[in-house]
């Protein structure tokens, strides 16, 4: 992408937006969506909006648009990721790698939900899966694996501590714990302040 | 590896198979070692890291730890396999962005550098669906078939991740109307029964079930009406996360909808291979499909037993 384009989208599309979260949407390469006719193909082929209050084509236009407000509402965590959207667009737009590349920027921000957070911070980091065996919560289903005549520990991050350190160590390498820590602050300032907001 | 076997994969499990449904890790293990493929384990091996949720959070973290499950095949030198679409979406799309961009391939081994390790990319990440279809073939597969079930009306549900995004998946661009896993299914003699939007998501994927699981049950009271609709005894899927949206999620059904849904819905859940192994005779045991415990609060969560009854002449 030239400097010039750069520009261009910076002036003429986030015009109206800080500069701070217009410089992100650009970095994440989300000006891919400047070529958006605003057809509604992707919000007619979303299976969530169909119970829910998000609007794939909306999200779309706020991110153009540098709308803030993307970021908050919970509505981007709402895509299930079919990829209906992205296989129909008739602009080519890969509409689902741009609701996930606008949840990153949630997340930067610190918009992250409580599960969320836990599931990354507290599972995922600390023992390399998504969906652990381990603990004492969890013997029953050891004890399941045990019962089909497998291991009562697959033979994955679980039963090799060394592995799941070479996976912190990538995670922190390459900014995942820093990132997580990061939300985790923000997420109490915000909550701090609209405790006070509130007892005002 | 064994000279005995005619194919070699490298086994990578993910998360839901073996920590909540190692039936399905059974019968995956037992049916590809009947047809003469070998499964190696991938030591070491973690999340994949889920494509719609650890992604959403970090890109370059999902990048990264993909790299690194896949390189763990490339160490042993066979292509890394998965009965999971949410694995196969993360290991498949992280090694075409890999293929394709050099630059990022350069970076993801700088960060590997540090634990030792390093991404070649030369081997296909593959689906357990795809090996059966594209590896084997139908034809291999039909040698196998013992018994057959005419009376069976099965609803397949593919799930989003195994055809979609198109452009990176082995199915020639077919997203829409798939018919691979429906052909694999009649081998076994069962009717594959057309249902209403039947290539819609199960809503467990993209982090929904996590953020708000009234709103993944949603999808899945959808999907089960329109299978009731038409009369399935079962249903059959290929994908761990998949099958416990549509198994533990039809206990949620039960229970956020219960004054919309009518009855309340009891249909079994059965991962491909277990259906394809009673079709080859393989002993059930080996299948995940016999309960051998007292556990409660453990999968499945809506009985088989109706499936059993109706292939109970064929169990050995
Ligand atoms: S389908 Fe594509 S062009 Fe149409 S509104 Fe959605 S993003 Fe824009
Ligand atoms: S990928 Fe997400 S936004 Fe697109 S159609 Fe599916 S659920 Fe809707």
């Amino acid at each position: 992408m030239s400097e010039n384009v750069n520009k261009y989208i910076k002036r003429k599309v986030y015009k109206k937006t800080s500069s701070r979260i217009a410089q992100k949407f650009v970095d994440a390469g989300l000006q891919e969506i400047r070529a958006c006719i605003n057809c509604g193909t992707c919000t007619g082929s979303c299976p969530s909006g169909r119970r829910t209050a998000y609007r794939t084509r909306s999200a779309i236009r706020r991110a153009l648009t540098g709308d803030e407000s993307v970021l908050k509402d919970i509505d981007i965590w709402l895509c299930s990721t079919c990829y209906y959207c992205y296989e129909r667009c008739p602009r080519n737009i890969p509409v689902t790698d741009m609701i996930i590349k606008l949840r990153n920027i949630a997340v930067e921000e610190g918009y992250i939900l409580d599960s969320h957070f836990v599931l990354a911070n507290n599972i995922f980091y600390a023992t390399g899966h998504g969906v652990p065996a381990t603990g004492e919560n969890n013997k029953k289903w050891r004890d399941l694996r045990e019962s089909y005549g497998l291991p009562p520990l697959p033979p994955t991050v679980h039963s090799y501590p060394e592995a799941v350190k070479e996976c912190q160590e990538l995670m922190k390498a390459v900014g995942f714990k820093k990132l997580m820590d990061n939300a985790a602050k923000l997420k109490e300032e915000r909550a701090k302040a609209e405790k006070k907001d509130k007892e005002e | 590896m064994s000279e005995d076997y005619k194919w070699h994969y490298g086994f990578f499990l993910g998360c839901v198979i073996p920590n909540r449904y190692p039936m399905i890790e059974a019968s995956i293990r037992s049916v590809f070692d009947h047809l003469g493929a070998e499964m190696l384990d991938l030591p070491g091996a973690s999340c994949c890291p889920a494509p719609g949720v650890f992604r959403a959070f970090h890109i370059p973290t999902w990048l990264v730890i993909a790299a690194r499950n896949i390189s763990i095949a490339e160490e042993i030198g066979v292509n890394p396999i998965t009965g999971c679409n949410g694995c196969y979406g993360t290991l498949r799309d992280a090694w075409y962005e890999l293929e394709h961009e050099y630059e990022l391939k350069k970076e993801v081994n700088e960060y590997l550098a540090k634990i030792g390790r390093t991404y070649k990319g030369n081997l296909e990440p593959k689906h357990v669906v795809q090996a059966l279809y594209l590896d084997m073939g139908l034809d291999h597969l039909k040698d196998y078939i013992k018994f057959t079930f005419s009376d069976l009306k099965i609803a397949v549900h593919y799930g989003c991740h195994i055809v979609k995004p198109s452009d990176k998946r082995p199915w020639d661009g077919e997203y829409e109307v798939p018919r691979f896993l429906d052909e694999i299914v009649e081998l076994t003699g069962a009717k594959s029964v057309d249902y209403k939007d039947k290539y819609m998501c199960c809503g467990a994927g993209g982090a929904v079930r996590t953020a708000v699981k009234e709103v993944a049950a949603d999808f899945t009271r959808e999907k089960l009406m329109n299978i009731r609709e038409v009369g399935a005894d079962i249903i059959i899927n290929c994908c761990p996360f998949c099958h416990l949206q549509l198994d533990l999620g039809q206990v949620e059904v039960n229970n956020f909808y219960a004054d919309i849904i009518g009855e309340p819905f009891n249909i079994p859940v059965i991962y491909i291979t277990q259906l394809l192994g009673v079709a080859f005779g393989m002993d059930p045991n080996l299948l995940g499909l016999i309960k051998n415990h007292e556990l409660t609060g453990v999968s499945p969560f809506i009985s088989i037993d109706p499936f059993l009854n109706i292939i109970k002449n064929q169990l050995i």
